[in-house]
């Protein structure tokens, strides 16, 4: 652990930009948890889609691959979450845990035949994934009680230990976002998350070194809907509610503007992301009736001019400094020249 | 012994016979080569031993085992490891993480060990990462160790999916056109890696335009011409063959034609 702490000190004395987004970061949570007010709900909300971002980064981001489809993980568990506490009485804990099992079992069932498909035949196949889900979730009345949704659900704890309060699901959130990257991180450090990067370089490569390329693109799958399982549970123990909404395209839609906005591929930009994403309409609210226009304007500037996230604007700004140089370079020897 | 056997293959598409029943025995130590003009099956050939493309016809027999028609991955586990003519790289690791990729098969560390790291498999990264950066210093790319591999010169892109092949610790080495792209002096320095890599027992096959490296490095040729063999022997022997002259000047009538 003392390991993992300095290591990440030293990248982030590397790195002064993502220091200060980091100090950012932390200094509105800080603020959020003194004040409270709607920024709260903002901030959970960030730490939950951190998540699921984290997780669809290592299938997208690292593996190469594309999903569309993964809002149907998270249903399957946040519905199981949901119906088990607040219908039938559950622990959270073993709800969620059911829930999540859930959710692989079917990434299992799915992945096993679509991961077969490459390129926009994969993002077809898992679209419909996704809106098979929310279709299930709409019609299957019952249990799912339709567009009317699920109110009184668990909140967060074990037994008679749960967490109600805005600050304590706040903290607890930031701990398990926290946690999740630092997974990433290991993942993509080790042996298996050089194996992903690898296949999202040549396949052929890697199947030449030895990879079984199916075989890594499941596991790649299967990791990154737990962990969207694992974010469709915290949402409905955290926020109380669920309806087919919740877990819709716009899930889908968010979660990739996220993961294009703070930089697919690498292994903080998530964080960045689902912040900034999360609070941008906030942000534009002086804007009154130009809101979305001021948020989708923002958005398209972020993506202009860093194609490859926040994470990676040190990256840019170098760059252009080396530009600089030679152009300097090149004018001075010009001159000289002429001299 | 043979390392390698190739017995009566073909590969067709279509109506075209890329492979016309070729056998073939490839020696489990030094350099051998598989030459020919353009579009003669050279890499066809390659594909079909490797597993990127199953025979129409014919066996491949690698180590004692028949191979035919069984996945790369599989193939590559018992030894038998290429590279490509278009270099495959893994553009988003570093040179040290492709070398890292490299001991894949000789490696366990899965989901767990990933997670936890330092429990389970903090032996085995300690070892990769020792002779990923040993395999570097030989092949002379220590010094960008860090780099990533996207943005390497050329030639050391070449060197580098050579580097990775290595670090798979083949006991043959089959290398599509290494040459390929290279100037005057990293051909050279390619010739003495591949008799370093052939003198410590990886025995090497490789397909290659360039002729000077064919004949400085190799013990033994084999000649493809329209899919089929046409010749086989030293350097000296195919140099001196008429067939062989023929497919590659074209023959005299041809000649007169032009």
């Amino acid at each position: 652990m003392m390991n993992s702490l300095t290591s990440i000190w030293a990248e982030a004395r590397s790195n002064p930009l993502l220091l200060v987004l980091w100090l950012a970061v932390a200094a509105l949570a800080a603020y959020v948890f003194v004040n409270g007010g709607y920024l709260m709900a903002v901030l959970q909300f960030a730490c939950i889609y951190v998540v699921f971002v984290a997780g669809l980064n290592l299938f997208m981001g690292f593996t190469g691959q594309v999903s569309f489809g993964h809002n149907a993980f998270a249903a399957i568990s946040g519905y199981t979450s949901a119906v088990l506490t607040a219908t039938y009485g559950w622990d959270p804990v073993p709800a969620a845990v059911l829930g999540i099992g859930g959710a692989l079992a079917c990434a299992l069932i799915v992945g096993y035949p679509v991961l077969r498909l490459r390129g926009h035949y994969l993002a077809m196949a898992t679209l419909a994934i996704g809106l098979i889900a929310y279709e299930v979730a709409v019609q299957w009345d019952s249990v799912t009680q339709g567009y009317m949704g699920i109110s009184g659900i668990a909140p967060l704890g074990v037994g008679r230990w749960t967490i109600t309060s805005d600050r304590g699901i706040l903290i607890f959130l930031i701990v398990v976002a926290l946690l999740s990257l630092l997974m990433v991180r290991g993942i993509r450090r080790s042996r298996l998350g050089r194996s992903f990067v690898a296949v999202a370089g040549s396949e052929d490569a890697a199947r030449a070194l030895g990879i079984d390329v199916a075989r890594t693109k499941l596991l790649a799958f299967l990791i990154s809907a737990g962990y969207a399982a694992v974010a469709g549970s915290l949402f409905v123990h955290a926020v109380g509610f669920v309806s087919p909404e919740v877990f819709g395209l716009h899930m889908v839609v968010l979660a990739f503007t996220m993961l294009y906005v703070g930089g697919i591929g690498t292994i903080v930009g998530p964080v960045f992301g689902a912040v900034i994403v999360a609070l941008l309409p906030e942000t534009f609210r002086g804007f009154k009736e130009y809101q979305d226009l001021a948020y989708g304007a923002a958005l398209v500037l972020i993506l202009i001019y860093t194609p490859r996230g926040l994470v990676s604007l040190p990256d840019l700004w170098r760059r252009r400094k080396a530009a600089q140089k030679t152009d300097v370079q090149q004018t001075s020897a010009r001159q000289g020249g002429a001299a | 012994m043979s390392l390698l056997r190739l017995d009566h293959v073909s590969r067709r598409f279509g109506g075209l016979v890329a492979t016309d029943d070729v056998s073939l025995e490839i020696p489990g130590q030094g350099i051998s080569a598989v030459i020919g003009p353009n579009g003669a099956g050279k890499t066809t050939l390659f594909n079909v031993i490797s597993g990127f493309l199953a025979p129409s016809a014919g066996k491949v027999i690698f180590d004692g085992q028949d191979i035919t028609g069984r996945p790369p991955e599989a193939i590559a586990r018992l030894g038998l490891v290429r590279t490509f003519q278009l270099v495959q790289l893994f553009d988003d690791l570093t040179v040290l993480e492709n070398v890292k990729v490299g001991f894949h098969m000789q490696t366990q560390g899965g989901l767990l060990s990933a997670l936890l790291p330092g429990l389970a498999s903090r032996h085995e990264e300690q070892m990769v990462e020792e002779r990923a950066r040993d395999l570097l210093r030989q092949t002379g790319l220590a010094d960008q160790a860090g780099t990533m591999a996207a943005v390497l010169p050329y030639g050391k892109k070449r060197l580098l999916e050579i580097t990775r092949a290595l670090a798979a610790k083949p006991k043959l080495l089959l290398l599509d056109e290494p040459a390929a792209g290279l100037n005057k002096q990293e051909t050279e320095a390619l010739a003495a890696l591949l008799r370093g890599i052939a003198a410590a027992g990886t025995a090497i096959l490789l397909i290659e335009h360039d002729m000077s490296l064919v004949m400085s490095v190799t013990d033994q040729i084999a000649v493809l011409d329209f899919g089929r063999l046409i010749a086989r022997g030293t350097p000296d022997e195919v140099r001196a063959n008429k067939d062989v002259i023929a497919a590659y000047l074209g023959t005299q009538s041809e000649a007169a034609h032009a």
